[in-house]
């Protein structure tokens, strides 16, 4: 299995994501927001957390213009599978391939602790090694993860079971709790908490090794 | 020339900023202020002959996420 991490000027959670993925069997290549195409044969790219380009004008939007970002565009129209966390998730509501947008918290204080996550639906590639209903303990850190979308994406995002994980105690004021939502085709993940900073028994948690275990699994050779 | 627009977030979507700056208001006795909204002013320099129409395709793929924001656009 092969992976793929994107690094963009600001990324700082790319090395975290790219170990999770290593521990779980991926081997992993590292790609520069300036190369123009995705590795050969990979199997998922994972777009990490950070501040990519400072996260000047929107958090997120100048990535989401970045040559890269066309590949990633590419990878998943043609049914590539993604996963975003924190920026990453930003990015990927930037570029359209996720609905909606990531507001600033509605308390207006960056917030870092671990909290409660809800699986809400283990029908995906991402969620499978959990069963819905499952309360796990992921660490968030950010500014911006105020998940918002209007009525009728929320309604459409409920009724194709495509909400993967919610705060069980809101912390950023996100629509209907909702922190990390799936793609139409169930490939594309993008969540505000870092499963990669819960992946090893030195992080002090490990629930969310399950989720890169569950892909390795998953994803057969491309 | 010169364009100026201005980027909102559109009415129903909560404004934090907006509404901490409301309660400072409020709280240093300027009590006649029922509502903030908060935004971004962004001035370009363009060169003659470019449009409207050019600025908002810059506003529609970049400049304003029309998901959660609402924009105009000012030639001057």
């Amino acid at each position: 299995m092969r992976a793929a991490v994107v690094v963009f000027p600001g990324s700082n959670c790319d090395r975290d994501l790219a170990v999770a993925f290593e521990q779980a069997g991926f081997d992993v290549s590292m790609v520069w927001h300036k190369d123009a195409s995705l590795p050969q044969g990979i199997d998922i790219v994972g777009i990490p957390g950070g501040f990519s380009y400072g996260d000047y004008l929107r958090c997120g939007a100048i990535a989401a213009q970045s040559p890269i970002c066309k590949a990633v565009v590419e990878h998943t129209e043609r049914g590539g599978y993604a996963l975003g966390v924190c920026n990453g998730f930003q990015v990927l509501t930037e570029t359209g391939i996720l609905p909606g947008a990531l507001l600033r918290n509605a308390g207006l204080k960056y917030i870092c602790k671990t909290v409660e996550l809800k699986v809400e639906t283990s029908n995906s590639v991402f969620t499978e090694g959990y069963n819905a209903g499952d309360v796990i303990g992921i660490p968030i850190a950010h500014h911006d993860g105020n998940y918002y979308a209007d009525d009728e994406t929320l309604a459409a995002l409920k009724a194709e079971d495509r909400i993967a994980f919610t705060y069980t105690d809101n912390p950023n004021g996100a629509r209907d709790d909702i922190a990390g939502i799936l793609s139409a085709n169930r490939r594309v993940l993008g969540m505000m908490p870092h499963p990669e900073r819960a992946a090893d028994a030195g992080h002090g948690g490990t629930d969310g090794a399950a989720l890169f275990r569950a892909l390795a699994g998953a994803l057969t050779p491309a | 020339m010169k364009a100026r627009v201005h980027v909102m977030l559109k009415n129903g979507v909560l404004d934090p900023q907006g509404e901490a700056v409301r309660h400072a208001l409020g709280a240093m006795g300027f009590d006649k202020v029922t509502g903030v909204r908060q935004g971004k002013v962004i001035d370009l320099d363009l060169v003659e002959g470019a449009t409207k129409a050019d600025v908002a395709e810059m506003c529609e793929k970049l400049l304003a996420n029309t998901v959660i924001e609402r924009y105009e656009i000012e030639l001057v």
